[in-house]
């Protein structure tokens, strides 16, 4: 069984269709990628996902259960977790503070156990911190622990909004551009990094990326949007050769003019 | 950056708009009265030599740093407040030729005579240039005495002048002796101050952590060990509980003062719990503390014979005492906190704003209506609020004796705010105050955190009004405008969003302070319009901001491993 699936999701803003009648079915311990050019729709289609946005047509299934009614807190609690094409980090708390709220629906103190000093609380505090601080360490980021989220360098604060969104112990993740802004080197650092998530963690991951050369050394399967619509899918190489997806990302008639097989660093400049 | 002498115009430019906006509102005036140093600086001098001083350290802000202290350092701040008593000279002279008073009715004869010494003629406008002067060489000595000694000297005699101005309430705190050695009936003897400033002195010279300072920190500094509360804590309790007993007698003015202040502080912690903690931005906070006070009022007064008999047909007794009522106000404040809470939970920000202000008004408009009169008492007020009594016969009467409940009750809302501060609920309410759709997404219930954010701060509201109006005996609808909302929230913008010391500090500074210089009343809310603009350009966090904390647990579970960690 697929882990989720979206059935002609349809989303409008207005007369503009963002999300156009589009079909995903992400299988589980996969690296599934979204891309497309700049306004084809993939954030709108994760904020829909995750319950930002409603859908207006359409049903998106998670593990087979209907989620897209469903408010974003519920989604969240049902496994999904996501970052951020800006980051949005809870910039003025400290960088574990942000991983100890990650963790939330994990934990279960009300308001009386810390004001009582239960031993439950206590214990319950004790082994968050240490969780929170292994994740930090996962992310090679522990010894900026307890500066203020929004101090960190740039590349340190996409890996916490990472390490806060593996807090929440999800099935899904869903990464918005994790590599926008980074240089070569950190750019594939993170791509190990994704690969690690999945590889040993075991969360399934769906990615929006604009960077070819991630894209294509990662993912299992590549779906392209283009116009809120999908206009192609397959694996990595199935989609490079997609005379529709090169037209997409270049115009009309380029794909013509290009090998079958363009390089994937050009498509990527090319959009 | 300026050349010295356009740095210094400018400055000083500004440093005599300063000036002439403080003698003519009559504030040099009016604060001329209350001397500080006798027969040698009053609180008016003391006014614009603060502005002098604050004038050339601007003046050296505007000059390259390397050449501050050398002799354009010099020239830049001594022409600079030449400039601003260059414009107090003229002031004085154009207030002897014509009469300003029929625009400006502070600019009297007796503001030249201030100005100028008491001394007639070019004497008198050399003596002003002179003392104008002094501040300038204050300034930019202050660069050239070598370290620590300019920060001690300069914060010793800022305390020695404080201990001035804060007669009243230093006095009862020292034994008679040493206040008739020190202090006159007004201020400090010449004596006093001299002695008092050798003394702070060396107190600061001796204060290790100004050696402490110096060497900058690599690591992260952790006290390690049991758990046990550190002797200065300690001792500090002791004495506010040791004190009250002891100055009963002459200190009942500096607990009027410490009262009113602990009351705010109270309401501080509630309201950094819904602003600080949550980012619910709540205009409408008097509200609580009407609903506690009025709670406390209505149960317990004689006077209204409505809700006597509603008492006496369902209790057999026509009122209750302090202690009964206290959990009813607990309960009724947390209960119109959620009320509040609830039709407000969609809305941030501004529109959240305005939405409380109105609750705020609702609540005060019901008192005040003579729908509600029989029962609230109306614009009246209520008299003959109880008291609370230990065992039916010992009586609270006293300001020093509330002191007691009050710094009680501070202490429990400071333990609820501090142990709120590190646990999920209150991470959860930091994460909606900073990206409420992200907290969303993270699993946590919004709708939770606000409601408890609003009922703990409304709870802690509630107890501050029940032991405000048991303490005055009677309140009046008057009392619960929309300016104590405000106060409230400056003294947390003031102190420090989210840091509970800042709390204390921003009581004391905006509650304590204007308290003290009570004869000043009228200047209070320009002084308070100008310290919250100056804080906002130059410190807009707070005298006492929070900062990126380690909390106890993170001690416990990670000991000597910070010592590895990066700070700030």
């Amino acid at each position: 069984m697929a882990l989720l699936e979206c059935r002609k999701l349809t989303k409008r803003f207005g007369g503009l269709v963002a999300v156009n009648r589009v079909d995903l079915v992400v299988e589980p311990q996969s690296i599934h990628s979204v891309i497309g050019p700049n306004g084809a729709g993939k954030t709108t289609l994760f904020n829909c996902i995750t319950g930002f946005y409603r859908a207006d047509e359409g049903e998106i299934l998670f593990q087979g259960e209907p989620i897209h009614w469903l408010s974003p807190t519920h989604i969240a609690r049902k496994g999904i977790a996501r970052t951020y094409q800006n980051i949005r980090l809870f910039g003025n708390i400290s960088v574990l503070e942000n991983v100890l709220i990650g963790m939330h629906i994990h934990l279960k103190s009300g308001l009386i156990a810390p004001l009582l000093n239960l031993k439950s609380f206590i214990e319950e505090e004790k082994e968050a911190y240490k969780r929170a601080m292994e994740l930090l360490e996962y992310l090679d980021i522990a010894e900026w622990a307890f500066f203020k989220a929004r101090n960190l360098p740039y590349g340190q604060q996409r890996r916490l909004e990472i390490a806060r969104a593996l807090a929440l112990q999800p099935k899904l993740l869903l990464l918005d551009e994790p590599t926008a802004g980074m240089n070569p080197k950190e750019t594939e650092e993170t791509t190990q990094l994704i690969k690690r998530l999945r590889d040993e963690l075991g969360i399934t991951i769906l990615l929006i990326e604009h960077d070819m050369r991630v894209v294509m050394n990662i993912s299992d399967v590549v779906t392209v949007l283009d116009y809120g619509e999908k206009i192609s899918e397959g694996t990595p190489d199935q989609v490079r050769s997609d005379p529709r997806v090169i037209e997409a990302y270049l115009g009309h008639g380029a794909a013509s003019g290009l090998k079958p097989v363009a390089s994937a660093g050009t498509v990527a400049k090319g959009g | 950056m300026n050349t010295p002498l356009r740095a210094a115009f400018r400055a000083g430019l500004a440093g005599s708009l300063i000036a002439l906006h403080l003698a003519l509102v009559g504030m040099v005036e009016a604060f001329n009265k209350r001397e500080i140093i006798q027969d040698t600086v009053t609180l008016g001098q003391l006014l614009l030599l603060g502005v002098s001083i604050g004038t050339a350290l601007y003046a050296l802000q505007l000059i390259p740093q390397e050449r501050r202290a050398t002799r354009d350092g010099w020239l830049t701040a001594l022409v600079s407040v030449s400039v601003v008593s260059l414009t107090l000279m003229l002031l004085s002279l154009a207030i002897q030729t014509i009469n300003l008073r029929f625009m400006f009715q502070n600019a009297s004869k007796e503001l030249v005579r201030i100005l100028t010494f008491h001394t007639p003629g070019v004497v008198g406008l050399v003596k002003l240039w002179l003392f104008i002067l002094v501040g300038g060489i204050l300034g930019v000595g202050y660069l050239f005495v070598p370290r620590p000694w300019n920060r001690v000297l300069s914060i010793a005699a800022g305390a020695t002048l404080i201990m001035g101005v804060m007669r009243s309430i230093v006095t009862p705190l020292l034994p008679d002796l040493l206040v008739d050695a020190l202090y006159t009936a007004s201020g400090l003897k010449r004596i006093g101050a001299v002695v008092l400033f050798v003394l702070w002195s060396a107190i600061l010279y001796t204060y290790p952590r100004w050696k402490a300072r110096a060497q900058t920190l690599q690591t992260l500094e952790v006290r390690l060990g049991p758990r046990t509360i550190p002797l200065p804590v300690f001792l500090g309790i002791v004495v506010l509980f040791a004190l009250p007993a002891i100055l009963r007698e002459e200190g009942s003015y500096l607990f009027e003062v410490l009262d009113m202040v602990g009351i705010y502080i109270i309401m501080g912690f509630g309201l950094n719990i819904v602003v600080g903690y949550a980012g619910l931005l709540d205009l409408g906070y008097v509200a609580f503390f009407a609903i506690g006070a009025y709670t406390m009022a209505v149960l317990s007064t004689p006077e209204l014979p409505v809700v006597r008999e509603f008492l006496t047909q369902t209790i057999g007794r026509s009122t209750l005492n302090f202690w009964e009522i206290i959990p009813i106000v607990i309960v009724i404040s947390l209960i119109s906190g959620v009320l509040l809470g609830v039709p407000v939970l969609k809305t941030h920000g501004d529109y959240l704003a305005i939405i409380t202000l109105g609750f705020g008004e609702i609540i005060r408009l019901l008192v005040i209506s003579d729908l509600l009169k029989p029962i609230l008492g109306g614009a009246q007020g209520i008299t003959g609020v109880a008291r609370p009594t230990f065992f039916g016969k010992f009586v609270i009467n006293e300001s020093w004796e509330y002191f007691y409940l009050i710094v009680i009750t501070i202490g429990i809302a400071l333990y609820i705010s501090v142990r709120l501060r590190d646990s999920r609920a209150g991470r959860a309410m930091k994460a909606i105050r900073e990206d409420e759709e992200v907290a969303k997404a993270m699993g946590i219930d919004h709708v939770a955190a606000k409601l408890s954010a609003f009922a703990t701060g409304a709870v802690m509201a509630g107890l501050a009004g029940a032991l405000f109006s048991s303490r005055l005996y009677s309140i009046a609808p008057h009392s619960f405008n929309v300016l104590i909302s405000i106060n409230v929230l400056c003294l947390l913008i003031v102190g420090g969003m989210g840091s509970l010391p800042g709390v204390v500090v921003g009581a004391l500074a905006l509650v304590g302070l204007p308290e003290v210089l009570r004869e000043f009343a009228e200047f209070r809310l320009l002084v308070y319009g100008a310290a919250l603009i100056i804080m906002m350009l130059y410190k807009p966090e707070g005298l006492w901001p929070e900062r990126a904390r380690v909390s106890p647990i993170a001690k416990e579970v990670f000991g000597d491993r910070l010592q590895q960690l990066k700070i700030e």
